[in-house]
């Protein structure tokens, strides 16, 4: 086992590398002039390549991508135009926000996706079943910014049940001292319940908005491989044994099935992780997607590598979490690695 | 006979819903099961023979329903058990074994685990003692080392390994019937008999009935008491099995009879006595000595960890424990005559399918010499192979006459694959002319062409396939187990088949089998395959009835063969 997540992380490296050149390329391809945005719109031209040469965007490719390598193995992402700040800092500021919004939209997702595909696959064409295409097709079709806004103005404006969307926490509390990033988990930690609430309210909504979008592959996902694995022999056995219908459900079942929802979970995880600006903006969400488009329109390229490279080593990692996953749940899996 | 029998299916009817209507998969079937009675239900693929059992079990699926008689199980009324009660019967009063044991195991589950499962739903074990009776049920099912394969996954055991652990599963709650659904099919013909011989032990030892299903008539009439012999959903004949084998009485159970390879009959003797007799002229045997195919020292080696080797290694220090490759066939040589028939047997994983991929040029070989008709074929690599024009000489036909046709071809369409690759033939016309004669060549009619596979039965698909093979005039045909996946009686009928276009159109064979029965009536030499390695070769009649290695005669004792001595008394209870 242990040996199979040290070849996966291996198997990891190349891709990283891949992923720093690539984005670097990417970035210098974007259109417009940073040196010409960052000298400011009354800059004189002399001005402007004063700042080029300060960025250090006179010199060739191939040294710029020296440097920005060299940069990048001390830790340094460089410094944000926009915001004045050391990229990295921007980046853990705002990706614990993005973070813990979209596990907890993953995790209701999944609490409510994952027994409705059972429960359809178990009683197909019934009503279960129907219930299941409607919500995730549903949840799929309405955009982000519509459910969200719809959200809002039920549960906000006509019920006033949930609090102003407006960032994570209330703006007479202050964040809670940092350990994880995460306020649920750094409040809890501090013991302060009036900080976990807050900022648990402030979550409902925006993480109901990803769980409804998110719903439609995890449900049907969990329905067709349920359907699959309920069709096989085994579980024909299972039944001819006289197992209960909880166990063969389950334990045969289920953990059978399993990987394919857990593969349909890592992309929904890390789509829905760059993906939800919509839902930031909808809710004023500090989170990474709003700060990596704000960077964009602004063509601030610094930010807009860091984003990406944190994006694909998120995505890496969270691939060989999957991997890892696989080899938890299936014993095949491990004796291939 | 007892008072009741344990087992008491009455006039049993069970539907099907389909798209094109309801469909009666059984109708108005009887079966009786005595206490310590084992009862063969034999039939081929359609007969209703496991719908049957499925009903007494009630896992009919969704779209099935009993619709008609009664099912008695030691005085209860399964019919009107609720699902509690059938749950509660089920794995602790009677349980069933499935075909294709490594299937019917839970692939992710310890095999351990899953005995335990069914121990404690059972309540006959609580979560202290489990661990101890599953390992107990291991030994009692003759698994080596119980304990350490009480971690074991299915995918790490062998399939008659499998099959035992689903016999222990199916025993763990001493039932008191057990349903075998063709327990062996797709097993070695040795693992089948340690597996039944086994199955046979233990039931015994508790007393049990057991129903056997299976297609096999010398299987049933070797371990069992009574048959039941069923038809598209009917039963046609019950008889004891010695009755059933000395003197059948229904006219399908004859047929059925007649169409099993056996020892000494013929080719012709599986046919039903009115078929019509081939009257295809005799090509004359070609007097050239030289042999058309020359095989020597052929090996073929597999690395064996497979891609991830290089990277394992950097993880390992020290020398590899095993050596790095493995050979599936380790210097073979043999010949085939022009217009012989050469059979290659051997048990799963002896390397005989290897021989023949490598012969049919699919794959290369690692080392060895490959000569058709005088020409190194084994020095053009396997890529290149397939546009050569000496490719039109050595054609295949495939085991499993379904998934070796493109399901969007027409059956016209596949039959002139090979044609429109390599023939000589050009034009639309021309092509279809030519895959007409090819399907009455192969006794496929003319109006089946345009259909798709699954339009057609299994005999009809397997025709398909003869006729794709010898559309190009082959000299060689190797043959996989061409008839492993059909009917006995679908089998008797491809059989002469292929024995008839051998002569009118002078062909070779090579014939792959693991059943002994089958080359025996189609092959003139016979060469027996272990471990990569031929044991054994000679003429057909003289390696099966005088074999000269141990492992033939290994081989030829596990087939099953009914034995009725004389001295047991002649049952004559029959019910039709």
């Amino acid at each position: 086992m242990l040996r199979m997540i040290l070849k996966r992380s291996l198997i990891a490296v190349p891709s990283l590398i891949g992923v720093i050149i690539v984005t670097f390329l990417l970035t210098r391809a974007l259109p417009g002039d940073p040196a010409a945005y960052f000298a400011g719109p009354a800059a004189t031209k002399e001005a402007i390549e004063q700042v080029r040469v300060k960025l250090g965007l006179d010199k060739p490719l191939i040294v710029q991508f020296g440097n920005y390598v060299a940069d990048l193995a001390r830790g340094d992402l460089g410094t944000s135009l926009t915001t004045g700040q050391p990229v990295a800092t921007d980046i853990r500021n705002r990706l614990p926000a993005s973070a813990e919004l979209t596990l907890l939209g993953l995790i209701v997702s999944m609490l409510i996706a994952v027994p409705l595909g059972i429960l359809a696959a178990t009683k197909p064409g019934s009503l279960a079943d129907h219930l299941c295409r409607v919500i995730s097709t549903a949840g799929v079709s309405l955009p982000v910014f519509f459910t969200g806004l719809i959200l809002v103005y039920v549960f906000y404006y006509l019920l006033g049940i949930a609090p102003a969307p407006l960032g994570r926490l209330d703006t007479f509390l202050s964040a809670p001292p940092r350990i994880t990033g995460f306020y649920l988990i750094d409040s809890a930690i501090a013991g302060n319940g009036e900080v976990f609430v807050s900022s648990l309210k402030q979550l409902v909504l925006p993480a109901m908005t990803l769980a409804i979008f998110s719903l439609a592959p995890i449900a049907r996902m969990t329905r067709a491989s349920m359907l699959a694995v309920l069709a096989s022999d085994f579980v024909r056995t299972a039944r001819a044994s006289g197992l209960s219908p909880a166990t063969v459900i389950v334990t045969y079942a289920f953990r059978n099935a399993m990987i394919p929802v857990v593969t349909t979970l890592g992309m929904v995880f890390s789509f829905l992780l760059g993906a939800n600006v919509l839902v930031e903006k909808v809710f004023a969400w500090p989170g990474i997607g709003s700060y990596a488009v704000e960077a964009l329109v602004a063509s601030d390229f610094a930010p807009l590598q860091g984003f990406v490279l944190t994006m694909a080593v998120m995505y890496v990692l969270l691939n060989l979490l999957i991997d890892i996953l696989y080899g938890v749940i299936d014993p095949r899996v491990r004796i291939e690695a | 006979m007892t008072a009741l029998p344990l087992l008491d299916v009455r006039d049993l009817t069970v539907e099907f819903t389909t798209r094109r209507g309801i469909v009666k998969a059984v109708q108005h079937v009887d079966v009786t099961v005595a206490k310590g009675e084992t009862v063969a239900i034999v039939g081929e693929s359609g007969s209703g023979k496991s719908v049957t059992s499925y009903a007494v079990m009630r896992i009919l699926d969704r779209a099935g329903r009993i619709a008609e008689g009664s099912i008695t199980f030691s005085g209860l009324d399964l019919r009107a058990a609720d699902e509690t009660e059938m749950r509660n019967l089920r794995g602790r009063e009677m349980s069933m074994i499935f075909q294709n044991p490594r299937a019917a195991l839970n692939p992710i589950r310890k095999v351990g685990r899953q005995i335990e499962d069914v121990l404690m739903q059972h309540a006959q074990a609580g979560s202290q003692d489990a661990t101890a009776k599953a390992i107990n049920l291991l030994e009692q099912v003759r698994i080596a080392r119980p304990r350490e394969r009480y971690h074991a996954y299915p995918f790490e055991l062998s399939g008659g390994m499998c099959q035992r652990i689903v016999i222990a599963l199916a025993l763990a709650c001493r039932p008191q019937l057990l349903i075998a659904d063709e327990p062996t099919t797709g097993l070695d013909v040795t693992t089948q008999k340690t597996v039944m011989d086994l199955m046979v032990e233990l039931t015994r030892q508790r007393g049990m009935s057991t129903i056997l299903i299976t297609h096999d008539l010398g299987l049933a009439a070797t371990y069992c008491d009574r048959v039941t012999v069923m038809e598209k959903g009917h039963v046609v004949e019950t008889a004891t099995a010695r009755a059933i084998f000395t003197a059948p009485e229904h006219a399908y159970t004859r047929r059925l009879m007649r169409a099993t390879p056996r020892p000494g009959v013929s080719l012709r003797d599986l046919l039903p006595e009115d078929a019509a007799r081939p009257t295809a002229q005799v090509l004359p045997i070609s007097t050239d000595k030289t042999p058309l195919l020359a095989v020597e020292k052929l090996v073929k080696e597999y690395p064996r960890q497979g891609a991830a080797k290089s990277l394992k290694n950097l993880f390992r220090s020290g020398p590899s424990p095993e050596p790095e490759t493995f050979r599936a066939v380790d210097g073979i040589s043999f010949t085939v005559g022009r217009g012989e028939s050469v059979g290659l047997v051997g048990e799963s994983g002896c390397g005989k399918s290897t021989t023949s991929t490598i012969v049919m040029r699919l794959i290369d070989a690692t080392d060895g010499l490959i000569q058709f008709d005088g020409e190194d074929i084994g020095a053009i690599p396997a890529k290149k192979f397939a546009t050569l024009p000496i490719r039109k000489r050595i054609q295949m036909v495939f085991q499993d006459p379904t998934d070796s046709l493109n399901p969007r071809f027409t059956a016209a369409r596949a039959i002139a694959d090979p044609i429109l690759r390599l023939g000589d033939v050009r034009g639309r016309d021309a092509v279809r002319t030519r895959c007409e004669e090819l399907a009455q060549q192969v006794g496929l009619p003319v109006d089946l062409l345009d259909r798709f596979p699954h339009q057609l039965s299994g005999g009809q698909k397997a025709r398909v396939g003869i006729a794709r093979a010898i559309a190009l005039r082959p000299e060689l045909v190797i043959l996989d187990e061409p008839t492993a996946a059909l009917d006995v009686s679908v089998q008797a009928v491809v059989l002469n088949l292929l024995q008839e276009l051998k002569e009118s159109l002078g062909m070779s064979y090579l014939f792959v089998s693991h059943d002994l029965n089958v080359v025996r009536l189609l092959c003139d030499r016979v060469l027996v395959m272990r471990g990569g390695r031929i044991v054994e070769q000679g003429p057909t009649e003289k390696v099966l009835f005088a074999p000269e290695a141990d492992y033939t005669r290994e081989l030829l004792a596990a087939i099953p063969h009914p034995t009725f001595e004389q001295d047991k008394p002649l049952d004559h209870v029959r019910s039709a």
